[in-house]
């Protein structure tokens, strides 16, 4: 049969069928059942959450993969796994294991201080985090089939996704009217392939699926980076290291979806017990800020 | 009441209902996103889009579920693609027990039945009901492992059954909302209500 595997639209597809929803980090087997549970569109297998790898300091690696494929065989929703960033062997083994997208991510530790891994000769599909328009459209250039804010993981602060998030769609936004001469310069000065930036002004948007990630912890997290224009969200620490991960599953699945109906997220905010502990920004020492992690 | 004032409920919570509202756009078609059961009152037809099958049947209201039920019932014409159909599906073989579809078609599905992510693909589907070929994407497609007598099989991918129609009822396995062909859509604004 004539089947065509591994193209861009079947890679940037699958995220379209995120849209909408919401992406959990699990741990465990058993966590990763409370998530589908919950509703999660995905989840995103990992030995720690961002908040354990922060507090506990180290190199942070791509996960044992027995853990990921207990993970793979425990639920029937896509799973998920982070590689370092520029580390192609470890994408390599978790595109061998099956895995259905690979996170390119600064939460682990950089195996590559200039080079991110060329993604176009994946089969599997990457996701990348990004701080600005620029960012977005060089890991676009490279082969990611799915954009993400880096916000800043493991905080439980959400103040960092705001940023990123008003920096990518303010960036798109001043592009409206400019003419091809304006854009290459402005494609030079942010460090943009010409092309893909074209193509983000024709569009108005990113051309391709943008998540919210890095500090949300509550509905109402979620449905802010909603309404910022993001098209669903990643939680990290915030749903297993709150103190009922699963009614604060529930709520930011319902939360994700009814992001414009403040009723509807009253009712999903009541009684989830209390919210994991935050991180303020500005108490966090520069070195170890992840957000900074790739550029 | 004549195509172009007809309104067509895209259910919208979760996955790419925007391709969905965007094809009816462009068929000329006032397309309206569905969350809740009184949304579904303005429309004369459904569309069930792609995404997570599990997630959208978690947030589905009972009352949303009810709706469609009796509305289908009542003739509105309904098409799923990919998740879409597994919510239609009689029956959903390696579904998880919560699980329970919405038995608008005389089918039984399997999830994820090419595999994953990386078994992913586009291929061309002939079918008279376009008239021809058209590209197809199929994410984590699911597969029919059965279906009653009166469910007509529209196309075929190799050994499988990709679309399928039931009265004024259509399931495809792919994505037609993920290319600017219209086809499909085309063939499921023709389908008449109350046909059935």
């Amino acid at each position: 049969m004539n089947d065509r595997k591994g193209t861009w639209k079947v890679k940037a597809g699958l995220a379209e069928m995120l849209k909408g929803g919401v992406i959990m980090d699990v741990v465990t087997a058993e966590q990763a059942k409370i998530a589908e549970d919950a509703g999660a569109v995905a989840v995103m297998a990992l030995e720690r959450v961002p908040a354990d790898i922060r507090r506990e300091g180290g190199v942070a690696r791509m996960s044992d993969p027995g853990l990921i494929t207990a993970i793979i065989e425990a639920v029937t929703i896509p799973v998920m796994a982070k590689c370092r960033i520029g580390h192609f062997v470890e994408a390599q083994i978790l595109e061998s294991l099956g895995v259905d997208y690979i996170d390119e991510s600064e939460v682990l530790t950089p195996a590559d201080e200039e080079h991110h891994i060329n993604k176009h000769v994946f089969k599997v599909p990457f996701v990348c985090g990004c701080r600005d328009l620029g960012e977005a459209l060089r890991r676009i250039t490279e082969g990611a089939a799915m954009i993400r804010t880096k916000g800043e993981a493991g905080t439980g602060n959400v103040v960092e996704a705001v940023r990123h998030m008003r920096a990518v769609t303010g960036a798109i936004r001043q592009l409206h009217g400019a003419g091809p001469e304006e854009l290459v310069m402005e494609a030079k000065r942010i460090g943009a392939p010409a092309d893909l930036l074209e193509e983000t002004a024709r569009l108005g948007r990113l051309p391709v699926v943008n998540f919210a990630a890095g500090g949300i912890a509550t509905p109402a997290d979620a449905a802010l980076m909603m309404q910022l224009g993001c098209d669903g969200i990643f939680v990290g620490s915030g749903i297993f290291k709150a103190e009922n991960p699963s009614a604060r599953a529930k709520a930011i699945v319902a939360a994700t979806t009814y992001f414009d109906r403040p009723d509807i997220l009253a009712d999903a905010s009541k009684s989830l017990g209390k919210a994991m502990r935050g991180l303020e920004i500005g108490a966090i020492p520069q070195e170890e800020l992840l957000a900074g992690r790739g550029w | 009441m004549s195509a172009a004032r007809r309104r067509v409920g895209v259910l919208a919570l979760q996955g790419d209902f925007r391709e969905h509202l965007a094809a009816l756009r462009a068929c000329e078609v006032e397309g309206v996103a569905i969350r809740l059961a009184s949304d579904l009152e303005a429309v004369d037809a459904l569309i069930l889009p792609g995404g997570e099958s599990t997630t959208m049947a978690h947030l589905m209201e009972p009352t949303l579920k009810q709706s469609i039920q009796q509305r289908a019932a009542a003739g509105m014409p309904v098409m799923g693609t990919c998740a879409g159909m597994i919510l239609m599906a009689r029956e959903i073989a390696d579904g998880r027990p919560d699980q329970q579809p919405l038995k608008l078609m005389d089918i039984d599905v399997r999830r994820n039945a090419y595999g994953r992510q990386i078994d992913s693909f586009e291929a061309d589907i002939t079918s008279p009901a376009i008239g021809g070929s058209a590209p197809a994407v199929f994410i984590r497609a699911p597969q029919v492992s059965q279906h009653a007598p009166d469910v007509e099989e529209l196309a075929r991918h190799g050994d499988q059954a990709v679309a399928l129609k039931q009265g004024n009822r259509l399931a495809l396995a792919f994505h037609p909302e993920l290319t600017p062909d219209r086809r499909w859509h085309q063939y499921f604004l023709s389908l008449n209500g109350k046909t059935r």
